[in-house]
């Protein structure tokens, strides 16, 4: 796989050389790395790593001092946050960010991809393709009875299912998630490892994590990442058993 | 959000506050009040437009505009140059150095009328100036500031300087303006002497048929996905961003909608109190504008309606026994709805009176609203004048969206 590097047109999602300087400090440095279509790559790494970070970059929220992003083929480094968007990346954030003051139906409805205009939004219909849509993306996400309750009613579990809905509705091809399964019960976790299965037959799947069975259950390909750099990448046996990885986990 | 037919509308619970409504504007308050009073109800409901776009912007989407008095004042402005205009005819200004331009320009040693009053001149420029002029502005300043991401109170302060710029403006540009005094003794409108009984209570009904076209626009924009993201975009910003949503966009529209809201009620101000002057649009005025709408409900279009006309009820029966007192009054009020009742009379409403109407509902159906009007009318006999609006507290009528 590592062959392919020099063709990266045939990757998903390739960064390369992307730096991002905060007055003087390099929270990501020269980091490296490319996506296959259709793969789940979970991205660990101690606290002040910049996995956050990445994603950032990625989605445009932070923008990059140099290098480059490149998702199919096109350059997402100067793109604005909702053409990104448009280009079919999706990003859920670490804390669940859902509209707490509207219902799960609405939710879903609001990151429906139409009516993305002001003037689109006012003339958006509720047709019956968008009300079957949303009714089946939150079958995925186990949320199917719960489409009038208002989202603030929501478990911190079921926040978190309803902002992937909110992604998967948006039909991206990369879907990023930032730790997913964070403060989630036993089981939640085990359905949300099954959720994600689901998930990337369709898409890419990029994630950040720390709970290692949880990465053990459902990465195709980890990558290590360390002060802002990648300190290895391969599947998760390779990884846990490489020396610099257990040096800075376990090493002090 | 099932589209049944306007009928059946009326007859749900939402449609009987509207209904509710426009029985008290159009039958119960032009029966009950004199011509006097009824047009001093005009000029409340004029600050209602501007509370209405408060609510869409600040109570829903939330952006804090604490210059909406510009907007206000810009409409009112423009339909003032018009009236001006009309009143300053060769014959009736005969006596001045420069015949057929305002007097106050006269006064100032101005001899020709200034390039940008000419249009003025036209009613039908001025119908659109009336709305155009404040929504440019605000699309100015909304394309300034919220593509940069200017928000919050800075975004606050920054409405505030400009109501602050434009009060000095006008004052410091006596002769364009007519300055500190306002353009004032205005007289007709294409002939129609606005001065009279008949042409101030015809005004005032202009002015209610109007608040409902402004209240159906923002309740349809309300009802859809636009209105929704604008709720979203409120909490969650990065999500709605994250979504795929220009933000950005969304702000200027509201912004815009806000200050065109804002011009009409302006423009109408002007034709029913008969002048214009800074005092109306500076920051004060800028601020009481969102007291009403903070007091009536700042997430209810409804209920910033009765915000508007209770708060001014209240201040000229107040201003008229106790002058100095109103501006305590009125800061203890807006203290007293922030941390007591922070989604207003409305927000009280849908507490204690709408659980009571539930079972009122289930009993008697259909005549839920009347109902209430009638029970409590006579418990509270009004004794004063400027308590005429009591028995309206227990009527307000929240959006329920």
């Amino acid at each position: 796989m590592k062959a392919a590097k020099s063709k990266s047109k045939d990757f998903l999602l390739a960064v390369e050389g992307l730096t991002v300087s905060f007055d003087g400090f390099k929270a990501v440095d020269d980091l490296s790395f490319y996506l296959d279509p259709n793969e789940i790559r979970v991205i660990i790494g101690p606290n002040g790593a910049g996995k956050t970070t990445v994603l950032d970059l990625i989605c445009g929220k932070t923008r990059a001092t140099s290098g480059s992003i490149r998702f199919q083929g096109r350059e997402l480094t100067k793109m604005k946050e909702h053409q990104i968007v448009h280009s079919g990346v999706g990003r859920k954030f670490q804390t669940p960010s859902v509209f707490e003051d509207l219902t799960v139906f609405e939710n879903l409805e609001v990151s429906y991809p139409q009516g993305h205009s002001v003037m689109g939004a006012l003339a958006f219909k509720r047709d019956l393709a968008v009300v079957e849509e949303i009714e089946s993306v939150a079958r995925t996400i186990f949320l199917e009875d719960m489409l009038e309750q208002p989202a603030s009613l929501l478990s911190h579990g079921q926040k978190q299912w309803l902002e992937i809905g909110m992604l998967l509705i948006q039909k991206p091809k990369l879907i990023m998630l930032d730790e997913p399964v964070a403060g989630m019960s036993v089981v939640e976790r085990k359905k949300t490892a099954e959720l994600l299965k689901v998930i990337t037959r369709e898409h890419t799947v990029l994630v950040i994590e720390h709970d290692m069975q949880f990465v053990g259950d459902i990465a195709d390909r980890v990558t290590v990442m360390h002060q802002g750099k990648v300190l290895s990448e391969g599947s998760i046996e390779h990884v846990k058993s490489d020396p610099k990885v257990i040096e800075v986990y376990l090493g002090h | 959000m099932k589209d049944s037919p306007v009928v059946k509308w009326f007859a749900s619970r939402e449609g009987l506050y509207y209904l509710a409504l426009a029985l008290l504007l159009v039958v119960v308050l032009p029966v009950m009040l004199d011509a006097f009073r009824l047009n001093m109800v005009g000029k409340y409901l004029t600050y209602a437009f501007v509370a209405i776009g408060l609510v869409m912007c600040w109570g829903k989407a939330g952006i804090l505009s604490l210059g909406q008095g510009v907007f206000f004042g810009l409409g009112g402005y423009c339909m003032a140059m018009y009236l001006k205009l009309e009143a300053s005819t060769p014959e009736a200004t005969a006596i001045q150095s420069t015949p057929g331009i305002p007097d106050f320009m006269d006064w100032n040693q101005i001899t020709a009328l200034p390039w940008f009053w000419e249009p003025f001149n036209s009613f039908a420029f001025t119908l659109i100036a009336v709305i155009g002029v404040p929504v440019l502005l605000a699309l100015i300043i909304g394309v300034a500031m919220f593509t940069r991401r200017v928000g919050g109170v800075y975004f606050a302060i920054i409405t505030q300087a400009i109501a602050a710029i434009l009060t000095i403006l006008i004052i410091g540009q006596q002769g364009y303006t007519g300055g500190i005094n306002g353009i004032t003794d205005l007289r007709t409108l294409m002939g129609w002497d606005i001065r009279t009984d008949e042409a101030k209570t015809a005004l005032y009904f202009v002015t209610v048929a109007l608040l409902f076209v402004c209240l159906f626009a923002a309740r349809l924009i309300q009802k859809r996905k636009l209105g929704r993201i604008l709720v979203a975009m409120n909490t969650q910003e990065n999500r709605v961003r994250f979504s795929g949503y220009d933000v950005a966009a969304f702000k200027i529209f509201v912004f815009c909608l806000a200050a065109a809201f804002a011009g009409i009620g302006g423009a109408l101000f002007t034709l029913s109190v008969g002048f214009m002057s800074p005092s109306f649009i500076g920051i004060v005025a800028s601020i009481e504008m969102v007291i009403f709408c903070a007091l009536g409900g700042r997430l209810s279009i409804l209920g910033a309606v009765y915000g508007a006309l209770l708060v001014n009820a209240a201040k000229s029966g107040f201003s008229e026994s106790f002058p100095e007192l109103w501006p305590f009054a009125m800061g203890a009020l807006f203290i007293g709805v922030v941390l007591a009742f922070p989604n207003g009379l409305a927000g009280l409403y849908q507490t204690y009176v709408m659980p009571l109407e539930e079972r009122l509902f289930r009993r008697k159906p259909k005549t839920d609203g009347s109902q209430k009007a009638k029970a409590t009318a006579p418990a509270q006999t009004p004794g004063e004048r400027g308590k005429e609006y009591d028995p309206l507290i227990d009527q307000y009528s929240p959006e329920k969206s």
